[in-house]
């Protein structure tokens, strides 16, 4: 079985999210990314799915936040990511949940879902299930350390 | 003004240090607000004064009274709503952050004017704000509004807040989306996408703020403001019901204005942190509507369904961060 790591700024909308998936019943470890560089850094030794908050939008940069983009920097935790899950506003237009679109275009990982906000409550239901089956494929099918594109 | 007659301010003021941050958030939200900062000139709205031309006078007749109910909240937003906060701030640099969304909620009033000016005449216009004057619910949803701003209890009034950024817009948003999805009116409509994308980063911070002060306070208070909460909704939309059919009915759009209503609803709710209300066959938002929201929010990205047989790679058009290191 695969892990899910994720960030959630101090909001906690993400991790309040991630708290009502109840992975660990599946199998599925969690791992948070720390808030702040201070908090020390997240490595990780086991391949996950990155569910990572969508900041602001507009053409200032900044959609996938800092926290994040050091995570992905290291090559050791980049090895092992294998898909991506967006949380996001659809106010934001365009940029809605566009995080999601650059960590899968730079790793080359499928975009798995996207939801908004704290995510409703079918958002749950299809993230925990559609997490528990991604796992089981991967692990019954041995796929290709990495997927690409 | 308060009920009392005496103009609120607060009692003490520190110089701002941005150097010492205590809430971190608050910086954060400053930052993109000043980033997404925008002004109507840059739009040109001009350019619809052709595909207006193509609307029935009944079509003109609604989009009119939408824009005339849309300046009364941001009037009452930039002028009432986000300076009644600043008094309830923890942080001086929320104190700020409130100065910044009232003055965005001033461009935004001031961004229907510049759409009527260019497209009807200003018989028109004055017909129409007679009719926001006259029509009892929209009158009736600033009364609601205004009155919590007025009130005595600091989380309250974020409520209220949140629910006119994140929920009390929409029947008016609704209009402009459905003319960009018919082609119509693009301009005005990219103009408003801006309004809506600036009250999406309103909504979220008061709604957290309104958290923050949540936490502070005891079981009792937290269920009794939770109570409030969901009884300010409904009596909010209820009116919002009425005030849609008074606006869209002749056009026989109501209940796809319903369906977007209940969505952002929802959105608001989990602004002030607590879960969506309508069930989800009740928010389902004409694909339309949505994709002139969000051009992005399509069914590409749930892989899990099977519904997308191969994944998204993105149109990443936000700006590229410098300090990726792959």
């Amino acid at each position: 079985m695969g892990s899910l790591v994720y960030f959630s700024s101090v909001s906690e909308n993400t991790h309040r999210f991630v708290q009502r998936l109840g992975l660990e019943e599946l199998g599925i470890s969690v791992h948070r990314i720390p808030l702040r560089p201070a908090d020390g850094f997240l490595r990780v030794d086991e391949p996950y799915v990155l569910m990572v908050p969508t900041y602001g939008g507009g053409n200032e940069g900044g959609a996938v936040p800092r926290q994040v983009r050091k995570f992905l920097n290291d090559e050791h935790n980049r090895s092992f990511v294998r898909g991506v899950i967006a949380a996001g506003n659809t106010n934001f237009g365009a940029a809605y949940c566009i995080a999601g679109n650059i960590v899968a275009t730079k790793c080359h990982v499928p975009y798995l879902y996207a939801f908004e906000l704290l995510g409703t409550a079918e958002d749950v239901t299809r993230v925990r299930e559609g997490l528990g089956r991604f796992w089981q494929r991967q692990s019954s099918t041995k796929a290709p350390a990495q997927l690409s594109a | 003004m308060s009920p009392t007659g005496k103009l609120k301010l607060i009692d003490r003021v520190s110089a701002i240090n941005w150097n010492r941050l205590e809430d971190e958030k608050d910086l954060e939200v400053w930052d993109r607000l000043v980033g997404n900062f925008w002004l109507p000139e840059k739009v040109p709205v001009s350019n619809d004064i052709q595909s207006w031309a193509t609307l029935s006078p009944a079509e003109k007749l609604m989009t009119t009274r939408v824009f005339t109910g849309l300046t009364l909240l941001d009037t009452i937003q930039g002028t009432v709503g986000a300076v009644s906060l600043i008094p309830d701030a923890l942080t001086p640099h929320e104190e700020a952050v409130y100065t910044n969304i009232a003055f965005m909620e001033s461009v935004h009033a001031k961004s229907y004017s510049s759409i009527f000016s260019t497209l009807i005449s200003s018989k028109e216009i004055d017909e129409a704000f007679a009719w926001s004057e006259a029509n009892p619910n929209l009158q009736r949803k600033a009364e609601i509004v205004l009155e919590y701003y007025r009130g005595d209890d600091p989380l309250k009034r974020k409520v209220a807040s949140t629910m006119l950024e994140s929920f009390l817009f929409y029947s008016g948003f609704y209009a402009p989306m459905y003319w960009s999805s018919r082609a119509k009116l693009t301009n005005t409509a990219d103009l408003i996408r801006l309004i809506i994308r600036d009250e999406a980063v309103h909504g979220y911070y008061i709604g957290y703020k309104f958290q923050k002060g949540l936490a502070q306070v005891t079981q009792a208070e937290q269920d009794d403001l939770k109570a409030y909460t969901f009884d300010l909704l409904f009596e909010l939309y209820e009116n919002e019901v009425e005030y849609t059919e008074a606006l869209y009915g002749e056009l026989g759009l109501t209940e796809d204005v319903k369906a977007f209503l209940r969505y952002n609803a929802n959105k608001a709710l989990m602004n002030l942190g607590y879960e969506a209300l309508f069930p989800k066959e009740d928010t389902d938002v004409n694909p339309a509507i949505l994709a002139a929201l969000s051009p992005n929010a399509d069914e590409n990205h749930d892989f899990f369904s099977g519904s997308g047989s191969s994944y998204v790679i993105g149109k990443a058009v936000e700006t590229e961060d410098d300090d990726w290191d792959f």
